[in-house]
């Protein structure tokens, strides 16, 4: 039954990976996304639904069970903050290569290094430009609320197996950590085994007799056929282009001026908005939902429509103000403005950077 | 005397051998005289033997035998350098009742995947391990491996292993035997008919162990030859191997049901 709680960022994750129907979750501890292996070993998903968590020995050891549990057509997750995200990039990269479906979370904190445990955006080349080797790509979700922590591992699931690709939930320090009103999800049963067998013909669950044998690799040692392995890649990743991409326009009707940004930066920039109308600027915002797929289409063509300037606004030194540069491909002045290490920044800066960089600079 | 002519001799009735339908026609790849394919065949014989095929994933890592699935006619999944331990805990925690098995090499499992093995071995997932030490990187060309023999020579210690500078041969087969999660620890090899039915034996009983459920991992080591990576002929390699890698990696149980011995 869906059900309304006042939960922590993290948490709301936890219970939605549970309701989601996940048959196991793997992690290691690190703030600030503790809470969410604390949840799941406290709630004992084991007896609710037969979902298995375990603390595995690293990230390393915990991105490469999802491989082994998704490789044999099992729904699973991990979730980690920016080190540990870096320990899972080897696994990531041999989980798109194989093509298989999992989840999971960076709940993001100051970089570089051990940085901080601070709220950032800094990942974001890491997530959407493919932090491990190889030519591939992820989708990655970006929530700003509490409540899209929860939905998203539902929606977050349901494009991996369709795509069969690693989905990023890529949240940062303030969502996970904020508590907030929740509508959680009703529960949605665990496949049974003889699901699985039935829908995921390329898992391996042991070989049936009078049927192929099923093999998981990223392996193969001719040119020919991984440049085609490539190819096919490539067409699976736009496909997700022309079809996946969210975002979520507010007050951008008769703007002259907008913000582009996601995760908890969307929200300072929705107050920065209001700040903005009140002194008769026409702002709006451009929230980004999926930052791969990024919606370059729908800015390109607000572009032409009286756009004077879009301000990228996020916690890194600028990163996503890049895509949002490619998009728009010159129509329009793009600044980026933004504190990290760390800090966040507040609506106020926001305004007057929108100001100082566009509208007078 | 009449002449005795191959159509005579090749009759159902003098077949003493077949290759087990668990390995795929795939030429192997591995260098003549390599103990390799030797290890394969009698896994998937004993797989094969206990009925367990259709309830089997193995999973192979990096090293000479990456491309094992294409031999192991049962379902596999390649795993990354080291990482087996923990993609068969994915597996294994997922399907317990499925059957999984890692097959990693010396380097993949004693140096860079020391972490997942260790981990694996101490949480007693009930997985069966067989680690193929030939005391070298054999894949990329015969450089030294945490097991290569002290004073021993390969592409990365060219004038022999200085233990002063390169540290010390690592038995991890002694050291899982210490972790109350392992059930079955052993260490064989395949150089001669009568090592191969002990190594076979050993094999089994891995298996046996996993399918009842006994608590822990079963952990098989093969001393093995790597002829290529050592430079020398199958032959002298074997000579080599019983005359250097046994006295320092002496072959036997060394627990058995959950007791050391
Ligand atoms: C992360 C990573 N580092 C290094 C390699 C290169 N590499 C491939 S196989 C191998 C050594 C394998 O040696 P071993 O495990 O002893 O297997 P063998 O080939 O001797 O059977 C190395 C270093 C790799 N594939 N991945
Ligand atoms: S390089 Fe060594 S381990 Fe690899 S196949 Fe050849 S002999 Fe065997
Ligand atoms: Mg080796």
């Amino acid at each position: 039954m869906s059900e309304l709680k006042l939960m922590k960022g993290n948490e709301a994750l936890a219970e939605a990976a549970i309701r989601a129907g996940a048959d196991a979750y793997f992690g290691y501890p690190i703030t600030p996304q503790s809470e969410v292996i604390e949840y799941l070993m406290a709630e004992k998903p084991f007896d609710r639904t037969g979902m298995v968590v375990l603390q595995a020995e690293s990230e390393i050891a915990a991105i490469n069970m999802v491989y082994g549990a998704a490789g044999a057509g099992k729904k699973v997750m991990t979730s980690s903050s920016s080190p540990g995200i870096s320990l899972k990039q080897e696994g990531i990269s041999y989980i798109a290569g194989a093509e298989l479906p999992c989840l999971y979370a960076n709940v993001v904190r100051g970089g570089p290094g051990l940085g901080t445990i601070q709220p950032s955006q800094a990942d974001y080349f890491q997530s959407t430009k493919g932090g491990g080797h190889g030519d591939y790509r992820q989708i990655v979700l970006a929530p700003a609320s509490v409540q899209e922590m929860a939905d998203f591992v539902r929606d977050g699931f349901d494009l991996a197996f369709k795509y069969r690709i690693p989905v990023l939930i890529l949240s940062d320090g303030v969502i996970g950590q904020m508590m907030e009103k929740v509508d959680l999800f009703d529960p949605i049963p665990r496949l049974t085994d003889d699901e699985i067998n039935e829908k995921y013909p390329w898992a391996t669950t042991g070989k049936k007799s009078g049927t192929e044998r099923r093999i998981i690799t990223s392996l193969d040692l001719d040119s020919h056929k991984m440049e085609e392995h490539n190819h096919k890649l490539q067409a699976k990743y736009k496909e997700i282009t022309e079809k996946e991409v969210r975002y979520e326009l507010i007050d951008c009707d008769d703007a002259e001026y907008i913000f582009v940004a996601y995760g908890s930066s969307a929200r300072i920039a929705q107050k920065a908005v209001k700040l903005a109308r009140a002194k008769g600027i026409k702002a709006g915002l451009f929230r980004l939902i999926t930052l791969f797929p990024f919606p370059s289409v729908k800015m390109f063509e607000m572009c032409g429509k009286g756009i004077k300037g879009f301000l990228a606004v996020e916690m890194s030194a600028g990163q996503m103000v890049e895509d949002v540069r490619l998009a728009v491909k010159g129509c329009s002045k793009v600044e980026h403005y933004g504190r990290y290490g760390g800090i966040v920044h507040t609506p106020e800066e926001v305004l007057e950077a929108l100001e100082q960089k566009i509208i007078g600079g | 005397m009449a002449e005795i002519t191959l159509e005579d001799i090749i009759k159902p009735e003098n077949l003493v051998y077949t290759k087990t339908k668990l390995m795929t026609d795939k030429v192997l790849s591995y260098c003549p005289g390599c103990g390799h394919g030797t290890a394969h065949r009698i896994t998937m014989e004993v797989i094969e033997e206990l009925g367990l095929e259709e309830q089997t994933i193995g999973v192979a890592p990096v090293g000479c035998s990456v491309l094992a699935y294409e031999f192991m006619n049962i379902d596999m999944q390649q795993a990354a350098h080291g990482r087996a331990p923990a993609v068969a805990t994915g597996i294994k925690r997922v399907w317990p009742k499925k059957i999984v098995f890692t097959y990693q090499g010396d380097g993949d499992l004693a140096a860079i995947g020391t972490n997942e093995t260790i981990h694996a071995c101490n949480r007693g997932e009930n997985i069966v391990i067989i680690f193929i030490n030939n005391g070298i990187y054999g894949m990329t060309g015969g450089q030294m491996a945490p097991t290569t023999l002290p004073g021993m020579k390969s592409s990365t210690s060219p004038f022999g292993r200085d233990v002063q500078t390169m540290g010390n041969p690592l038995k991890a087969t002694e050291l899982v035997a210490q972790l109350p999660g392992t059930y079955f620890v052993t260490r064989q090899s395949v150089h001669t008919p009568g090592n191969v039915r002990k190594t076979k034996k050993a094999i089994k009983k891995a298996f046996e162990n996993q399918r009842d459920g006994k608590p822990g991992v079963s952990f098989v080591e093969i001393v093995s030859n790597c002829n290529s990576g050592w430079k020398m002929t199958p032959r002298d390699s074997n000579v080599w191997m019983e005359e250097n890698m046994f006295p320092f990696y002496p072959l036997g149980d060394i627990k058995v049901d959950g007791q050391l011995l």
